[in-house]
Formats: structure tokens, sequence, C-alpha cells
């Protein structure tokens, strides 16, 4: 008791300079990891047994042609250098020109990264909506019928190969009951017609007042966006499953039904008040991996997202593509744990 | 418990009305092309610099060349562009063009000479991969201000170092990089001395049938129809190129109405579209080719029995309606169907007993070991299977060696190679893009490196059918040239280490309202002004 309120009048001593103590820590950490990331993909990129002037230049070309992008490429200097001249650059924000494209990685990737992110999010939020609910109740109503289905419903999305799932979803709903959007992120007709200020067409057309483009985009983004989502639907239930049944059979709880609390309050206020935090944690991390751009889901739906992106730039040695991108994908990591950090503190009770 | 219920159904059927309220077009709009490709290879629109497929389809119909293939005749050969005619100075070495009246640039400009001059010399001393089709005539960047001279503004005068087929000269003006660019927009747009390179990256001056709407890389590619085309203006207004990667996912685009062409359906959705109403399957010869060649350094591989003999060893027919369905045919020649001088003649199949009384002659009556070298792609490793199959039916046992592009061709520029699976695809729409590799090998020795070339590769000594090829680049009749480029082949595929093998096919699936898209065969790219609905 004592020691705990030295401890209290410490921190009252300098709230700043803890705070500030705080952030520095976080920003080394911050900083620690994306060095790592650079360095880590930065090498590998190097060892990789391609040749990014031959996919510059072609097969054909002279001596010489091949000798100048080399240099212009900066592949003559020593590893380290070039890697140091990389950090220059991206210090800047300036990850390099993609020679796939044509296009500064910087641009590529603003215009790849919303069209995932939208397509994340809302995948995320059907996760959330359904996947939490569904893991309460297969909890609350353990060995019945529910719990069951449930926990089949969580299986089959764990186990179903996305290609195939995704082209037997398109092919029933898109190609015979024609209720959706096929590939693409709009109809083709549609393209270019809205000013593109997040990327993000949903939110795009919304801004810009007009319901027919949000209304098209939607039965575009609503197949994939269900697809990613019952992926993470799964995951989300089925850990929602095992931290219920964790704090269902605590003895809390059993005290609190004891004393005569409704069932409801027990289960919500009790038990599921009690999992906030472990459950922030699966959602940032399920929301995380869907950020990384879900390759196959965006090659299936034409979705021209960032795993796509990486994926073909890797597949054409384009590397300046593949670090920046994975700089990006680290970095939205990274971002997300800070801010899971920062929720927990406001949910956990301890944390405060 | 029941609002847990109540929450999940409420979430499903909302979803589920949200979903079925959704309205879905059935057909494109009548004045647009819908077309699904794959278009992750454009990385640049430059004329000057691009020499990707799908860059080349969107460069023909933006850019104006001096003579070009029209659409409706490609086996016609070239015809009058943005030059109306041209005449030929009397030691064949100066063309000189006259311009056609009226045209105009989409920026409003009108199309001179000058702006012809611009750009070929621009493509000369920018110097980017596929400049050898302009250099190899003579053209220097130190020459061009008077090689290439717009003497007033509309006539222009080409001089090459010495005297070539006016065919060979003009066909490589239909190439790409032969496109006439706005001079003076593009030079506004010049930026360090690029001559507008970077600008015309992602940016376009010509004065074709359509101009850029937009290029999302990966994405998309749309064009808009240009109505002062002098041709006059397209049916399709707007032309809209969707990355579409999948197979599969393109043929339900297509068979639901969203798009008009589907441009890469493996043969099973080729075979599953074939039936379906309104939709029409087109099967096109494009300029690849397959072959494998076999290094003529090696003591076996050299005996001429043992080409021959090889050359019967090779299941054609048998990979031609398995794996390589829909996709290559068989042809044996160097010069791909539909270029001038082309031939048909397949003297080879798979004869087994054949093949092994050719090899007792050599005396390998009980074979031999050999390697094959082949990139790690998966038709390539097929064919290299299949090879190894036939070839053990007589006694020849093969070791396949699989590696990276980079690892594989640096073998075979070395000549260390024994037997190579090879691709190869024309640069230029002239027979002597392929001739001038397969058949010409000006110095056999080790220290020469004519490393781009193909005879020289395999360590072929050939100063006679040399001499042969190097006189068809020179024949100004084009059909005395193209009856040398036929003895040449037929010369070739009796005694060459090659056995060339397949001609690639694409086969495009199209709505059958869509009519007049050409693809361009094996020696353009497509045009879509001749397109209608």
């Amino acid at each position: 008791m004592a020691m705990a309120s030295n401890i209290s009048k410490g921190r009252r001593k300098s709230p700043f300079l803890s705070l500030l103590v705080k952030t520095g820590k976080t920003l080394t950490t911050v900083l620690v990891t994306m060095l790592g990331l650079l360095f880590v993909t930065f090498f590998i990129g190097r060892v990789m047994p391609v040749d990014p002037v031959l996919s510059i230049v072609g097969e054909r070309a002279s001596k010489e042609m091949y000798d100048e992008a080399y240099r212009a490429l900066g592949l003559d200097k020593p590893l380290i250098v070039q890697f140091l001249y990389y950090l220059r650059d991206i210090v800047q924000g300036d990850f390099g020109i993609s020679v796939r494209t044509g296009f500064p990685v910087a641009n590529d990737i603003k215009r790849v990264f919303p069209a995932t992110m939208e397509l994340a999010t809302l995948g995320t939020i059907i996760g959330v909506v359904i996947g939490v609910p569904l893991g309460v109740l297969a909890a609350v109503k353990r060995g019945t019928w529910i719990d069951q289905v449930a926990r089949v419903v969580a299986l089959i999305g764990y186990s179903m190969p996305v290609f195939w799932i995704g082209l037997i979803g398109l092919l029933i709903f898109y190609g015979i009951l024609g209720w959706i959007g096929g590939p693409g992120r709009l109809d083709i007709f549609y393209e270019d017609m809205i000013p593109s200020v997040t990327g993000m067409i949903l939110i795009d057309s919304a801004l810009a007042g007009d319901w027919t483009i949000f209304k098209n985009a939607f039965s575009h983004i609503v197949l994939p966006a269900s697809l990613l989502g019952y992926y993470s639907l799964a995951y989300i239930s089925r850990m929602t499953r095992s931290f219920m049944l964790e704090q269902l059979s605590s003895e809390y709880v059993t005290t609190a039904r004891v004393k005569g609390m409704s069932e409801a309050a027990v289960i919500w206020k009790h038990a599921f008040g009690n999992i906030r935090v472990q459950l922030i944690t699966v959602i940032a991390l399920s929301y995380a991996g869907l950020l990384e751009g879900s390759v196959l889901t965006e090659i299936i739906f034409s979705w021209p997202g960032i795993g796509s992106y990486i994926t073909t730039s890797l597949l054409s040695a384009d590397m300046n593509a593949v670090m920046g991108g994975t700089v990006v994908v680290g970095l939205v990591f990274v971002l997300l744990n800070i801010f899971a950090d920062l929720l927990y503190k406001f949910f956990d009770p301890r944390a405060k | 418990m029941k609002h847990f219920t109540n929450l999940v159904a409420s979430a499903t059927l909302a979803f589920t009305v949200g979903v079925t309220g959704m309205p879905v077009a059935a057909e494109t709009p009548a004045n647009m092309l819908v077309i699904a490709n794959r278009i992750d290879d454009i990385t640049t629109l430059d004329p000057a610099q691009s020499f990707e497929f799908a860059g080349s389809d969107v460069s023909r119909n933006i850019y104006g060349k001096l003579v070009n293939f029209d659409p409706a005749d490609l086996d016609g050969g070239y015809v009058p562009d943005l030059a109306a005619s041209w005449t030929v100075s009397e030691d064949g070495k100066t063309i000189t063009f006259t311009m056609r009246e009226g045209v105009t640039f989409h920026s409003g400009n009108p199309v001179t000479a000058k702006d012809a001059e611009f750009s070929l010399r621009r493509a000369v001393t920018l110097n980017k991969t596929p400049s050898f089709i302009l250099t190899q005539f003579g053209f220097t960047p130190d020459n061009v201000e008077s090689t290439i001279v717009a003497t007033d503004d509309m006539t222009l005068q080409i001089t090459t170092d010495q005297r070539y087929a006016t065919s060979f000269v003009l066909n490589c003006l239909t190439a790409t990089i032969g496109g006439i660019v706005d001079s003076k927009v593009v030079m506004e747009n010049e930026v360090d001395g690029d001559l507008g390179n970077e600008w015309l990256r992602t940016n376009t001056a010509g004065s074709g049938a359509y101009s850029l709407g937009s290029w999302k890389p990966n994405e998309s590619v749309t064009l808009v129809s240009n109505p002062d085309f002098y041709l006059g203006a397209p049916a399709m207004e707007r032309v809209v190129v969707r990355h579409v990667q999948e197979s599969a996912t393109q043929r339900l685009m297509l068979e639901r109405g969203d798009i008009d062409v589907a441009r890469n359906l493996n043969p099973e959705d080729i075979a599953g579209v074939s039936g379906a109403d309104g939709v029409a399957v087109d099967s096109e010869l494009r300029g690849r080719l397959m072959y494998i060649s076999m290094n003529q350094l090696h003591p076996i591989l050299s005996n001429p029995k043992v080409v021959e003999a090889i050359k019967y060893l090779i299941d054609y027919k048998g990979m031609e309606t398995s794996f390589l369905n829909g996709q290559y045919t068989i042809h044996q020649s160097f010069l791909p169907r539909t270029y001038l001088g082309a031939i048909d003649d397949k003297p080879f199949s798979l004869d087994i007993e054949k093949a092994k009384a050719l090899l007792a002659e050599a005396g390998y009556a009980d074979g031999f070991e050999v390697g094959i070298v082949v990139r790690e792609a998966q038709e390539r490793i097929e064919i290299a299977q299949s090879i190894q199959n036939t070839f053990g039916q007589a006694g020849i046992k093969v070791n396949i060696t699989v590696g990276t592009a980079k690892q594989i061709l640096g073998e075979y520029r070395a000549r260390t190679h024994d037997i190579y699976v090879g691709a190869w695809g024309p640069d230029y729409p002239d027979p002597n893009t392929n001739a001038g590799t397969f058949a010409i090998n000006p110095d056999n020795a080790q220290e020469a490196g004519h490393t781009g070339m193909l005879a020289w590769r395999n360590a072929w000594d050939i100063p006679e059918m040399s001499a042969a090829t190097l006189a068809a680049v020179v024949e100004n009749d084009r059909d005395v040239r193209a009856t040398m480029y036929e003895q040449i082949q037929r010369d070739h595929q009796a005694t060459s280490p090659f056995a060339i093998m397949y001609q690639k096919i694409e086969q495009t699936g199209r709505a059958e309202n869509v009519q007049g898209l050409n693809l361009g065969g094996a020696i353009t790219a497509v045009s879509y002004w001749a397109v209608s609905k």
C-alpha cells in the first residue's frame, strides 16, 4: 500500500516526463521494428535469383543498354551503400520508381492501398458484427445444436480454399443469379465518374452524393467483403467462444448468478466486459491480416489492391515495389498494434 | 437470449436485402467496347520505348505511322498511313515520303513532315530497347540530322547507310517505334532533355483513332475516340481494357455480358463458352515460336544424321493435342505464318523407327546421353518431359536441367548447353527479324560473341545461308524477296540444328454482336477503329 502510494506520487511529480518516456519507448520500438523490416526485405530482395535489369531492358538488349540500366539502378555500388541510399530515400517518402508500372512506388501504393483498406474494413465489420455475437451465443449455449452449428460454420470458414469459394460465389451470385456486380470495383461504365478523395469508392461516392455509384460499388464489394468477412468471422467467433467459456466458468460468474443478477447482465456486463481487451487484440490482428491484402481474393475479383500489387511485382522482379509494399504493410501492422494498445488502456480498468 | 438470435438474423437479412436489391447491366453500351485482358506488362506508353504486347495494343490505336497495316487486310502488307505516298532513289538508299494532307493530332496541331522527322530522330536518340529496329539501318544519334530530314512540311527523306529492301525498311516503320508523335506537345513537356520520354510514359500525343483516357497500371486502360480521325470517327467511342487475371473470371464476365471480349481464356474456358448463347470464339495466330536447338559444339549433336533423327523424335501432334491444346499449333519453319515469305511445310512427325535407323547410320544405334536445359516455365518443362520420353524410345537418355531465366539464358549465350528448349517472338513485322537470328552467323568463333543470334548461340557455322539471308535483305522486289525466304526456310528446315515445333495461337471469346475486331495476327497489334456493334 505504501509502495503504491509512492509510485503514484512519483507519477504525479512529472506526468509530462512519463508521457515523454512512454512516447519515446513506443517510437523506438516502431523505429527498430521498421529498420529491421527494411533490412530484411532489402537483403532478401538483393539475394533473390532474379535480375531486375533484365526485367527492365528485356532479353535482347545490347550490353551497353544493360550496363546503363545496371548503373541507373545503382547496382554497381556495394550492397551496404545501396541500403543506405535506400534508407535515405525512404525517409524522404521516396520508395523509388516501380520498373513495372513506371510510376513512383509511393503513387502506386496510394492507388492500391485504399482498395484493400475498403475491402478489409468492410470484411472486418462483417466479421465482428456477426462473429462476436455468434461466439458469445455459442459459449452461452455450449453443447447445444446452436453451438454445433456455430462451430461448423467457423470450421468451414477456416478450411474452405478461398480460390474455390470465391469462384463458386461469383458463379452463383454473379454468373447465374445476377444479384451482384462482377469482378472489379465498379461497373466499367461508371469508372472515373467520381473524384477520388480517399480512394475508397464507397466513401468517395457518398461524399459526392452519388448514390447510383455507391450502390454499384456496393454490389461489387459485397461478395469479396463477405468472403473476407467470413474468414475473419470464423476466427473471431472461435476466439470469442473460448474467451467467453473461460469467463463463464469462473467463480465470479457463479457468484453473480447466486446474487440473483439477470442472465443478460451476467453475460454482457461481467463476462463480456472482461473479454473486451483480449477481443480487441484478436480483431486488430484479423484486421491487420486483411490489410496485407488477400492475394487470391484480389486476383479472383480483379480487385486492384496491395496484395496483388506486391505479388505481381514480386513475379516481375520489381523489387522497389515489393519493398515499398512490404514496408507499408509492416507499418500498418505496427500502427494497428499501437492502436490496440491505446484501446486497452481505455477498456482495461487495470491499465488506468 | 432471444436478442442474440435477432442480432444475427437481422444482420444476415440486411445483408441479403442489400445484395439482392442491386441492378445489374446485362449488356455493355452500344458505343463502348469493353475488353478483359492481362495488361500488367505495360511499363510505358512512349512509342520510342514500348516493347510489350499490351503496350503495342494501346499504341497502335493512338499513334499513326508513316505506313501501317490495314486491319481488314493484314496479308496485304503495309499501306500508306500518315505518308500518302513514297518514292525510292535509284541507289535504293533514300526513301522520300509525301505526307497526307489535312491530318491533325489530338491537340489540333497539323501532322507534318517535321513531326515525323522529330519522332524518328527522337526514337534513335533516346536509344531505348526497341531502337535497334531503326538503328539497324545505320541511323545513329550522331547522324540523324542528315539521315532523317524533313525537306519541307510535307516531305520527309530518310537515308539508310546502304541499300536495303524497301519492304524491309517500310515493314520496320509499321512497328510501335514508328509511331509519329506531336512534336510541339511533346517538347512542351520535356524535362531535363529527356525529349518528353517521362511525360509520354503516361500521356499520349498522337493522331490515331483514339487518345488516352486513362491508364491505371494493373487495373485498366481507357481509350477515347478521336472524332477527327482521318479514316472516319470510330464507332466505339470508348474502349476500356480492364486487367482481369483469371481466365474463369473473364469467362463469367463475358457470359454475363459485362465485357465484349475476353482475351485470356484457357482451353477449358474456351470449350465452356463455345456453346454459349451470343458468344463467338476466334482463333488467331501470334508470332511466338517454340523450338529446340542443338549445340553444334557437342560432338554427337553436330552429326547431321543425329540432328535429323532428333527432328523425328518429337511428338509434335501429341503435345499439340494435350497440354498445348488451344495455345500452340504445329509449325516447322522459322517465319511465323502471316509474315512475308512464310511457308507451311511440315516434313517432320514422330517416327521412332526412322529416327533409330538414322541414329544407327550415324553410329549411335545404342543411343547416347544428352542434357536439356529449360527454364522454369510450365509448358516448356512439359515439352522437355515429352521429349525426354520420346528420345528414350530411341535409346537417347535425356537429363533435364530446370533453372531460372537468367541461368538458362546465361548457359545458352555462353554456348555451354547441349539442347535448349526455347521460345522466340519476332521483334518487328519483317521476315528479317527471324531470318536475321535463325539463319545468319557472321562469325562462329567464340570470341566473336554474337550472343544475340540464335545461330551463333548454337555454334552453327553457315557462311552460305548467311549470304543468302543477307541477299534477301537488299532485294527490292517484294515477291522475289518472299521467294528467297521460302527457299532459305526449306534449307533451314532440312539442315539446321533447330527443330522448330510450334507457333502460338490465341483464342479469344467475343460477344457475337461485336464485328470487325482484328487482333493483329502474328504481325501487328489490335485495331479498335474498325469495330462495330
